[in-house]
């Protein structure tokens, strides 16, 4: 700890009025110190304004938050038991940097990036379905193998070739329409966090500028199309003028939306031009779009409240500590993984969700976790781990690509056109616009409905991973441990125990455990991320 | 209604900031509820935004992939063989000098009932784009994804106009149409209620409603052990997103163990009803449509996937598949007119285009019938739409429009008409762009004008 947080620590302190009780399930007896730059600028924000932050979370709490929000996947009863017998002093940063190399950190983040790129087979984003799957691997093995985000953004900026071969070149056919101010406004809105809709319509239409010789043109392969650098623009070589076509191939200048003009040499494709502007480390825009992003996916809010916007009209968060990230993402030669290690690292991440101090303005200034129903995909997921049980998952196309296998998991679909009634009901996003909010995680009826009393849930109960939990338990005390586990990856406290026991005295013991688990399943605690 | 006076009782959705609807995750309390789809409660009081139509409810017999028009309801025999095939003995209706496809000999007998309309077009010959624009009105590729016609009456004659009901406002049986996400920009909360299940079988298990094996006993005790344990809610119930869960749950429970549910119990209607249906799968969801718009909900889709999308086969598919249909749409028609319920219930019939009226009697097709967006029929019935009246015609072969072009946008923006949803009301956007119920003349949409024929 520095000494400035040590000073900051101690005066906070003397603020705290009276302490409440701990909640050991969810909360743990130790106190907030700054462990680094995240948090001693959260820290400093929450002194001036007189917040008081939660208390950190549970080992419990915490190893479940981590495996959703890293890998989108439940810790298995095995996983959560070792880390809460762990007694190694690092084992939650130990954590999240196994988590950070877990397959299912390229699977889970792919999810979100395609949600962001629109990957879809069809309507209204029409990429078809290997064109769709060729995409969705390409950035799965961006991931995996941590490409660098400025190399990741000007693969697809400047990508060239067939939708099939070449997969970033999806970038320019993951849209709603072609035209060059389309595409600008999706590029303002993938990579500078910024909606053109609010910007002066001459300031578009320079930046599409960029994008005016974006060429599409069909190959013999069904659905199989060219995007490439079309030198003479849409009009086509052949219908210009010798005077017209002496036009496009001299030198222009072009505005960038910084205002700054760049000299386009003929010949030469203005992609390239946008995109070192873009990526270099001066760029007022790239970075800070997405590491408020990332804060978004990670802790449930946006630093500048919007996702999808850097510039609204309401004054960033905490300003320093969106500067200070993006700084990081640039000195770190854009390295995301480092800035997702240094945000799930910090205690902030570790606070409970359990507000002290008035809840609205906590959530506001991220002094406490924000507790969110999970993803439809990691939720049914995790529904079909915990049972043994599986989902069918189709397209309205009915190609060889579309066709997902027994066990496949819904984080890992790679294409928005392959879904299922589950999935639709829970909100995953339509990829019509590559909007964050078109996540809607907010429950409604028909959800509850579906979850309380749905003959798929009530199968998937029934399913044989329950039956096996149910034969291998000692006695029924070791069998509502496993269910706890399993659920809600912690032991049950000794009043949850009890109640538990006392539905295991009455009627059959089949159906007192189906009853168990299926409380559990629609607890609070199971479905949201907390 | 005036469209300023519209707005100025414009209730929470669209009240909400840009921010706010942006920012799905972190809304305010207030916000939150507003945003939930089925909300009674808070639902009173805001203010009806549509004035009275002539329909109350309407009930969209959704024939995905694109049944023939030759062999349904507007046939042409004249043409020959080659474009008929073997069903070339059109049949006489109850209306004189309306004839439609001889496997619908039941429909023959409600002509007086309904109209069709023979001159729907709109050029479009795949299955996503026909489907959007037949079902929203617009056509793809524009800035936005619009909503369907389901999910705009759902937000004009939903909850925000005062329906109360525990049943969503708009049902969709039994599976959601895919495609396209039906809500468009409106979001999730427009979407369909899928029921799931099968109304054909001796129990309709909606999804969630009704689960087999689980006594009301057992759901009281399940509920109780619920709340026993459900430590983190009790530690969170201040929060507006746990708030919101909690109201979610309260009313999933009036439908398990109340009697809303009961809606979907078949077993209440008499047997000899149930069988003029037919008991399929088709039959039973019409009747199930039926109770619905009795219980005043305004938008019922009846999903009907069955195979119209006949490039194979087309006229075994269509003798198999047609009867059932005839048999089912028949009685509908029939049933609410016998209860008073059609003069307040637009019935609407049609796919997302036709088909190739010239048969493919070649291989691979062997007697199919390809995709055809020039030309194709809807029947429309009720809400105040007269019936026995042809719309518009066909040529000889029914390859092009002869007459009255009907475009989609002429169909969707007459049933709005009915509904007393004014064209020029406004549709809450994300971007808070100025987006209407109808398109602008800049939007440079083909139409031809509303249906006045039949008012």
């Amino acid at each position: 700890m520095t000494m400035a947080a040590f000073l900051v620590a101690g005066a906070l302190q003397a603020q705290v009025p009276a302490a409440s009780p701990i909640n050991p399930i969810f909360e743990s007896s130790a106190t907030f110190v700054p462990q680094n730059r995240v948090d001693e600028l959260t820290f400093a924000q929450w002194k001036q304004l007189g917040v008081q932050p939660a208390r950190l979370c549970s080992d419990a709490v915490f190893v479940r938050r981590a495996y959703l929000d890293v890998i989108g996947t439940l810790p298995t009863a095995q996983e959560a038991r070792e880390f809460l017998q762990s007694t190694n002093l690092h084992k939650r940063s130990d954590l999240i940097d196994a988590l950070l190399e877990r397959e299912e950190f390229a699977d889970y983040w792919a999810l979100r990036w395609s949600d962001t790129l629109r990957i879809k087979a069809e309507f209204p984003i029409n990429l078809w379905p290997n064109a769709a799957q060729s995409y969705h691997h390409w950035i799965r093995e961006s991931l995996h193998e941590d490409k660098p985000y400025d190399q990741f953004a000007r693969e697809l900026l400047t990508a060239s070739g067939s939708n099939f071969r070449v997969a970033p070149v999806n970038f320019y056919r993951a849209l709603q329409n072609k035209d060059q101010q389309t595409i600008a406004q999706i590029v303002a809105l993938t990579f500078m966090g910024t909606r053109t809709e609010s910007w002066p319509p001459s300031q578009l239409a320079q930046m599409a500028v960029f994008f005016s010789h974006v060429g599409y043109k069909p190959t013999r392969e069904w659905k199989e199309e060219i995007v490439f650098f079309d030198a003479v623009g849409d009009e086509g070589l052949l219908k210009r003028t010798p005077v017209q076509l002496a036009e496009v191939s001299l030198p222009r200048t072009a505005i960038l939306p910084d205002g700054k003009s760049v000299r386009l040499e003929a010949e030469a494709d203005p992609r390239i031009a946008f995109a070192n502007w873009l990526t270099a480390p001066s760029n007022p825009y790239f970075s800070k779009a997405i590491v408020n992003r990332v804060w978004f996916w990670l802790m449930g809010r946006a630093l500048t409240g919007d996702p999808d916007e850097i510039n609204g009209s309401i004054a960033p968060e905490n300003a320093a500590l969106l500067d200070y990230l993006s700084q990081e993402l640039v000195r770190n030669h854009y390295n995301l993984k480092l800035i997702y290690r240094q945000i799930l690292t910090s205690e902030t991440y570790q606070l409970s969700s359990l507000p002290r101090g008035d809840a609205a303005s906590s959530r506001a200034h991220f002094a406490s976790y924000s507790p969110r129903r999970l993803d439809a995909e990691v939720l049914i997921d995790a529904l079909c781990e915990i049972t043994g049980t599986s989902e069918e998952y189709s397209s309205a196309i009915p190609e060889p690509y579309t066709f997902m296998p027994v066990g496949q998991r819904a984080i890992s679909l790679p294409d928005g056109s392959i879904t299922s009634a589950f999935l639709e009901q829970f909100g995953k996003p339509s990829r019509d616009t590559g909007l964050q909010s078109e996540r809607n995680n907010t429950f409604t009826a028909a959800q509850r409905l579906q979850l309380l009393n749905s003959s798929q849930v009530q199968k998937k109960l029934q399913g044989d991973a329950m039956q096996q939990m149910a034969r291998s338990a000692k006695n029924n005390d070791d069998l509502v441990s496993s269910l706890y586990l399993t659920i809600l990856s912690r032991n049950p406290s000794t009043e949850e125990r009890a109640i538990t026991l006392k539905r295991f005295q009455q009627g059959l013991q089949r159906d007192a455990m189906i009853d168990v688990a299926w409380a559990l399943i629609n607890s609070t605690e199971f479905l949201y991320r907390h | 209604m005036k469209i300023d006076a519209l707005q100025s009782k414009e209730p929470a959705i669209g009240s909400m900031t840009r921010r706010e609807v942006m920012h799905g995750t972190f809304l305010s309390a207030a916000a939150l509820l507003a945003r939930g789809f089925s909300l009674p409660a808070w639902a009173e009081t805001s203010a009806p935004v549509v004035s009275p139509g002539k329909a109350k409810s309407v009930i969209q017999i959704w024939m995905w992939g694109g049944p023939a028009h030759l062999d349904t309801f507007d046939p042409k025999p004249g043409a020959g063989l080659d474009y008929s095939g073997p069903l070339d003995h059109p049949i006489a209706t109850n209306v004189n000098g309306i004839q439609i496809g001889e496997l619908m000999p039941l429909l023959a007998k409600q002509a007086d009932k309904y109209s069709l309309i023979r001159s729907m077009t709109h050029g479009l010959n795949a299955h996503e784009t026909a489907s959007y624009t037949v079902q929203t009105g617009r056509l793809s590729g524009g800035h936005d994804v619009f909503p369907n016609v389901g999910a705009v009456a759902s937000y004009f004659k939903g909850y925000r106009a005062g329906y109360k009901g525990l049943i969503p406002p708009y049902v969709v049986l039994t599976q959601p149409q895919g495609r396209f996400s039906e809500a468009g920009f409106l979001g999730q909360q427009y979407k369909p209620f899928a029921t799931g299940g099968d109304p054909s079988q001796s129990r309709f298990a909606v999804e969630g409603v009704i689960v087999p094996g689980v006594s009301d006993q057992r759901q009281k005790e399940r509920r109780a052990l619920l709340h026993q344990l459900d430590s983190l809610g009790h530690s969170l119930n201040d929060d507006p997103q746990v708030a919101q869960m909690n109201t979610a749950e309260k009313q999933a429970y009036e439908l398990i163990l109340g009697d809303a549910g009961k809606v979907f119990d078949l077993s209440e209607e008499k047997d000899e009803l149930r069988d003029r249906y037919g008991r399929t799968t088709f039959g039973q969801s019409c009747l199930v449509a039926r109770r619905l718009v009795e219980k005043g909900v305004p938008y019922v889709t009846i999903n009907y996937n069955a195979g119209w999308d006949t490039h194979k086969q087309n006229f075994q598919t269509m003798r198999r598949r047609v009867p059932e249909m005839d048999k089912g749409l028949a009685t509908l028609l029939q049933d609410l007119s016998d209860r008073g319920l059609l003069e307040s219930t637009v019935v609407w019939w049609c796919g997302e285009f036709g088909r190739t009226p010239k048969v493919q009697w070649e291989a691979p097709w062997n007697g199919g019938r390809g995709h055809w967006g020039q030309v194709f029929t809807a029947l429309v019935a009720g809400g105040g739409f007269k019936g026995g009246e042809i719309v518009g015609a066909s040529d000889a072969r029914g390859e092009e429009v002869r007459s009255r072009p009907v475009y989609p946008l002429d169909l969707i923006g007459s049933i709005y008409r009915q509904l007393g949803i004014p064209a020029d009301a406004k549709l809450p956007h994300p971007e808070g762009l100025d987006t209407h119920v109808m398109p602008n003349a800049t939007d440079h949409l083909p139409t031809a004008g509303l249906l006045k024929e039949l008012v």
